[in-house]
């Protein structure tokens, strides 16, 4: 499947951390037909397996993890009149949730909106406020007695946004943090096909990483790889933020160095990416880095881990902005980095030090 | 459905093209005159029997958006309001730009990014500017022009009980409501359809249009607010969705022509169609310009409840403007010959 389609199709199915089983349907499928089998774990991760040339037990292997969850939010109401009031799931700003579309997922998917006050009836300060979770609520349409037969306390709630392409390679949306990742694993699997690798590849589209990375941290314990490189997507540049805190929209792949990340595998990106000339930026992250690779890095005796992200506007809202560019390039990295890493290579990560 | 196409289609105040024809081309198989004036109103006449008091029913087809007013560097537009909108809904939403319809969103720092401060404090549309993926100033230029009108981008849905979700409810409602009553034969007595420009950058649309027509009534045809939701008490619901078309006592434009609002009563009541008064006294509609013209116009208001107008999903009824159709055919079959006094009919 063409990367942009299949972005577009996971970006706009409903996958709130927790609850990713549609999404997990058609990354299984498609990673199936790139790889030599694929399973899903206790938590939901999809893991796939491409296997390296003489695949065995000693066989070098590298894991691949992008999140497939999305921000969301959770019924913890409903109030009178049918309207349903929200909790967060994951870190959503309700100043971004004003007037926004939405789908319940109760007994079935009723589609709402969240309800905003008429310019003409808002108070003269009103505007001045920061919106609250608390006033926030979703109209369904439906009379209290109708809301109550479907929907529930506990219900989850996708923010319903379509795919748009923007001129040239741009594209924007919500969920591309971190669909655009899945994308870029999938899209390096189909590059693979074209390519030598010794390596077994695993390639993992992890759940609930918004709430706290939990599918990296049990994914990785069951895969237990040698190397691990998370992809994600980091902030893009716009105006009132600090350059040094984003990365430019479709100038490349953005390879990360810090605590998070094993100084051989960061060396190694970014000597591939000079060789094979795919278009690349550094970022440091100081601690933290918010992803997967946090989780990777920790997980039995420890796994050499690197991270590849897909710089990205607006983060958290339902108008994410990418340019494909940065996806397609980012693939290509690490295409390049599997079919170049070598059951020798290993020494280097331990002796390094 | 009409509805759907009519929300769907672009006419910021000002820039009402695509929805004038739209509209034109839904009523002239019907009518025997559509013409446009000066403003850009467009001006239907619908035979009837005879010729009577002179009548217009008058809805505004403008809706509320945005306009382009520069271009950052970078490639990022900057824009301005052209309506009442609150600069808060505009986070995080898709708009379309100009005649070619170019998409764009307004973003918003990431939540990451913020200060807690920052979280407290509503974002204002000085620091907002749509992105349309260009990535310098001249591109951006090469697809967007300075002045090109700016409108949401929502689908109209069917959604819940019997009610729809789209952009520009108010008013294109109120111009589906009048294109059905144009599409119906055999009224008794001739009249004027108007769909006004720019009602909501100040009703400048509706006075030029009636100073034209010099009509001895009128009757607008509004997609009105309905707080009737959660966070606001009972006394503030202004109208309930579902209850019908909501009649105006008066608002902050015009105090309706008490003998019209009456025989409107009357007539619901007769014919089994649901309606309410509208709650509130706030806010105006082109009836306000209408009834100053010349030596003034008695007019009266029947409205559509709408949730959550001036935003770019809104929540209507569907049978609320069912029975507003019904209630303006009423109007038109039972008009009596010699108007209205002030006291009403009986």
């Amino acid at each position: 499947m063409d990367i942009t389609e299949f972005l577009q199709k996971i970006s706009t199915t409903p996958g709130v951390s927790g609850y990713e089983d549609r999404v997990a349907e058609i990354v299984v499928e498609e990673f199936k037909k790139n790889s030599h089998q694929v399973r899903r774990d206790a938590l939901g991760n999809v893991i796939a397996l491409k296997k390296g040339l003489n695949s065995g037990p000693d066989s070098l292997k590298i894991m691949l993890a992008a999140h497939m969850d999305e921000i969301g939010l959770m019924v913890s109401k409903v109030e009178e009149g049918g309207f349903l009031r929200i909790s967060p799931v994951g870190g959503i700003d309700p100043r971004s949730l004003l007037n926004q579309e939405v789908l319940v997922h109760g007994k079935k998917d009723l589609p709402g909106v969240i309800g905003a006050k008429s310019p003409h009836i808002l108070e003269p300060d009103e505007m001045e406020k920061g919106v609250k979770m608390d006033k926030l609520y979703i109209d369904l349409g439906l009379s209290e007695a109708q809301v109550k037969e479907v929907v529930s306390v506990g219900d989850i709630i996708t923010i319903r946004r379509e795919f748009v392409r923007l001129g040239g390679q741009m594209a924007a949306g919500k969920a591309l943090d971190d669909r655009a990742g899945v994308a870029v694993v999938l899209q390096c699997l189909q590059e693979l096909q074209g390519l030598k690798h010794d390596a077994d590849v695993y390639a993992v589209a992890t759940v609930q990483e918004e709430v706290g990375v939990r599918g990296a941290i049990v994914s990785a314990y069951g895969v237990a790889p040698d190397m691990g490189i998370a992809i994600d997507v980091c902030h893009g540049d716009m105006p009132g933020v600090p350059e040094y805190r984003t990365s430019f929209l479709g100038k490349g792949t953005v390879i990360t160095t810090g605590p998070n990340i094993h100084p051989v595998i960061y060396k190694k990106l970014v000597e591939l990416a000079e060789e094979y000339r795919i278009p690349y930026q550094k970022d440091a992250a100081p601690g933290p880095t918010g992803t997967d690779a946090w989780a990777l890095q920790i997980s039995r005796e420890g796994i050499a881990t690197g991270l590849v992200s897909i710089p990205l506007r607006y983060m958290h809202t339902s108008v994410e902005l990418l340019s494909m560019e940065d996806i397609k390039h980012s693939a290509r990295l690490l295409a390049r980095f599997i079919a170049a890493q070598k059951q020798d290579g290993l020494k280097e990560l331990t002796e390094c030090f | 459905m009409l509805l759907k196409t009519l929300s769907e289609s672009s006419g910021v105040s000002g820039g009402e093209q695509e929805i004038r024809n739209i509209i034109r081309q839904q009523v002239s198989p019907h009518v025997e005159e559509a013409e446009t004036d000066v403003l850009g109103n467009l001006i239907v006449r619908k035979k009837g029997e005879k010729e009577g008091p002179t009548l217009m029913i008058v809805t505004h087809m403008d809706e509320v958006g945005m306009i382009v007013v520069g271009f950052e560097k970078s490639g990022l537009i900057k824009f301005s309001k052209v309506g009442g909108i609150d600069d808060r809904v505009l986070v995080s939403k898709v708009v379309q730009i100009g005649p070619q319809k170019i998409p764009g969103v307004i973003g918003a720092k990431a939540i990451h990014l913020q200060k807690p401060e920052e979280r407290k404090k509503s974002i204002k549309i000085d620091d907002m500017y749509i992105d349309i993926g260009a990535g310098s100033r001249e591109e951006a230029e090469k697809k967007v022009k300075l002045g090109d009108y700016i409108s949401f981008i929502t689908r109209f849905e069917e959604i819940g009980d019997h009610c729809a979700k789209g952009k520009a409810l108010d008013n294109r409602v109120g111009c589906a409501v009048l294109i059905e009553i144009l599409k119906k034969q055999n009224y008794p007595y001739s009249f004027y359809g108007v769909f006004t420009v720019q009602e909501e950058v100040g009703m400048r649309g509706a006075g030029a249009a009636a100073y034209r027509i010099k009509p001895d009534l009128a009757l607008v045809v509004e997609g009105t607010t309905a707080a009737d939701v959660v966070e606001v008490k009972k006394e503030g619901h202004v109208t309930t969705l579902g209850k019908g078309p909501a009649l105006t006592i008066m608002d902050a434009s015009v105090i309706t022509h008490r003998g019209m609002v009456q025989f409107l009563k009357k007539l619901a009541e007769q014919n089994g169609i649901p309606y309410q008064i509208r709650r509130f006294t706030g806010a105006g509609t082109d009836a306000g310009r209408i009834a100053l013209t010349r030596e003034g116009v008695p007019s009266a208001v029947v409205s559509v409840p709408c949730r959550y107008i001036h935003n770019p999903a809104g929540i209507l009824n569907l049978k609320d403007m069912e029975n507003t159709v019904k209630l303006v055919d009423a109007f038109l079959k039972n008009l009596p010959e010699g108007g209205f006094n002030n006291e009403g009919t009986d």
